[in-house]
């Protein structure tokens, strides 16, 4: 067995970072994601980490470093945050239809302005349609452990896409918690070492993000849109393996305590972790109540998610992040459209909270399942709110 | 280069991955020339052979024939005007393309 240590989750996702034996790093600092790149950025200088650190002058130069890194073939990871993740928006569109898997690590901060450096996950949801794998980690050990999966799901050959594992920030980045760091050589056993079937090669010349006219450009979306949902059942197969290694076992749709639950909360993120603690009170105050924590945000679980509320009555979703003059909050609008078409479906509630940092603790958890019983069963101003605002 | 899929033949599955070219040089295959409004005309007897034209011709299509007179591949040739523009003796005039 590996160790257990108390380790700030920053420095954690640089460990694993580490113990994939990263080639290059092409980052910028930016709260909360710092100690995620310092880290690396000392384990280099130290010679623990025998790669290539770039530190460049932008996030959208980091993510430009990375794409022409992975295109030599090279293990490529980097981290951002918030703004920082907004900055390099438009090269998440390249590394993805260029099929360049990065992965990165997102230490999810609110978007300007009021500025705001806390935990939010507006920027997470301002990247959806950026064409990642995108898997939303709930507590240290999920950071370090889908870190690691992140760069074999990404490397696979059978599916070569960029993955972000995204953190809570100073939810998860800033806090201590024990994690189980295990022996680098299971490491190197779950992890093979990259090779990208077409790298830039001098001797075998290619040539990489040609321009599509017309004519081929539906075809190329089409080709990155199957190949995204092609990726699922390799996520699974991934989480698998690991399971059979490190003996954790990762699922795109976790449940706590949902047996014959007749109200489901949804979190996303470490709400989850906060969220479990009310549901123990509200089952022990004899409420039926579970809960679903999303892990895999893209692609969709869509399946995972039907046969999970299939039971239920009642379907409350935590967003820590608003559509503004939309139809509530982005996971809340996601699932209530993936479950539109169920014959038999629990009536959908939204609510926006922790916005920016606010800490949305264990009562008020147990305060939105009081709400949503209150609230009408249809009307569509009735449909989401945003919790805990002062009026 | 005759055995080569065009690009209304390719399907979403032949795209390579990233939509990688892995073959170097193919964008000689692009028929460029079917964007051209007017092609060029030229008066040889005026040539001087001094290749100005395909220096300037930002297509790169402009070569000599058989009888040393530089011309355009109208292959490629966009139908600019550059070259009608930089020759010094006034051997390229711009018609209107017809079809
Ligand atoms: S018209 Fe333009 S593209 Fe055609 S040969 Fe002259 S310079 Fe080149
Ligand atoms: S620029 Fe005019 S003179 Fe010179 S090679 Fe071209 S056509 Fe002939």
């Amino acid at each position: 067995m590996g160790k257990k240590v108390g380790m700030e989750v920053s420095l954690a996702i640089a460990e694993a970072a580490k113990m994939a034996n990263t080639d290059v790093v092409a980052a910028y600092p930016i709260t909360p994601q710092t100690h995620i790149v310092e880290r690396l950025a000392e384990l280099v200088a130290n010679g623990e980490l025998d790669a290539e650190y770039i530190p460049v002058e932008s996030e959208h130069s980091a993510m430009s470093a990375c794409l022409g890194a992975v295109a030599t073939g090279a293990r490529t990871f980097t981290a951002t945050a918030g703004q920082g993740l907004e900055l390099m928006h438009e090269v998440l569109y390249v590394a993805s239809a260029m099929r360049l898997p990065v992965i990165m690590s997102v230490a999810n901060r609110a978007l300007s302005a009021p500025l705001n450096v806390w935990g939010d996950q507006s920027d997470l949801m301002a990247v959806r349609d950026t064409g990642w794998i995108q898997i939303i980690c709930e507590n240290g050990q999920d950071a370090y452990d889908n870190t690691l999966c992140a760069f074999r799901i990404g490397e696979d050959k059978r599916v070569l896409l960029p993955v972000m594992v995204h953190v809570d920030g100073f939810y998860l980045t800033h806090v201590i918690e024990p994690i189980e760091i295990p022996e680098q050589d299971k490491v190197n056993h779950f992890l093979p070492p990259f090779s990208y079937p077409l790298p830039l090669d001098p001797d075998k010349p290619l040539t990489m993000g040609a321009f599509a006219p017309p004519i081929l450009f539906s075809e190329a979306k089409k080709a990155q849109e199957v190949n995204l949902r092609a990726a699922k059942p390799i996520i699974l197969e991934c989480w698998a393996e690991f399971a059979k290694i490190f003996g954790r076992q990762y699922k795109p749709i976790e449940q706590y305590r949902t047996e014959g639950a007749k109200i489901l909360l949804l979190t996303l993120g470490s709400f989850g972790e906060t969220a479990m603690a009310a549901v123990d009170k509200l089952r022990d105050a004899g409420q039926s109540v579970g809960l679903l924590k999303l892990r895999l945000w893209r692609p969709f679980p869509f399946e995972e998610l039907r046969q999970t509320v299939s039971g239920a009555e009642l379907l409350i979703v935590v967003d820590r992040a608003l559509s503004f003059g939309g139809p509530g909050g982005p996971a809340f609008s996601e699932i209530r459209s993936a479950l539109y078409s169920e014959k038999k479906r629990p009536r959908i509630l939204g609510f926006v909270g922790g916005l920016g940092g606010r800490d949305l603790m264990v009562a008020e958890f147990e305060g939105m399942v009081k709400r949503a019983l209150e609230m009408k069963p249809s009307g569509a101003e009735q449909e989401f709110e945003m919790y805990g605002v002062r009026e | 280069m005759n055995a080569r899929k065009t690009e209304a033949e390719y399907t979403w599955k032949d795209m390579e991955i990233g939509c990688i070219v892995t073959e170097p040089g193919s964008s000689q295959y692009y028929r460029t020339g079917d964007w051209r409004s007017q092609v060029p005309k030229y008066t040889f007897s005026r040539c001087i052979k001094c290749g100005v034209c395909a220096l300037y011709c930002p297509e790169g299509c402009i070569g000599t024939n058989a009888d040393g007179h530089f011309q355009a591949d109208l292959f490629w040739c966009k139908g600019c005007g550059i070259c009608a523009r930089e020759c010094p003796t006034g051997v390229i005039s711009m018609a209107d393309e017809e079809e």
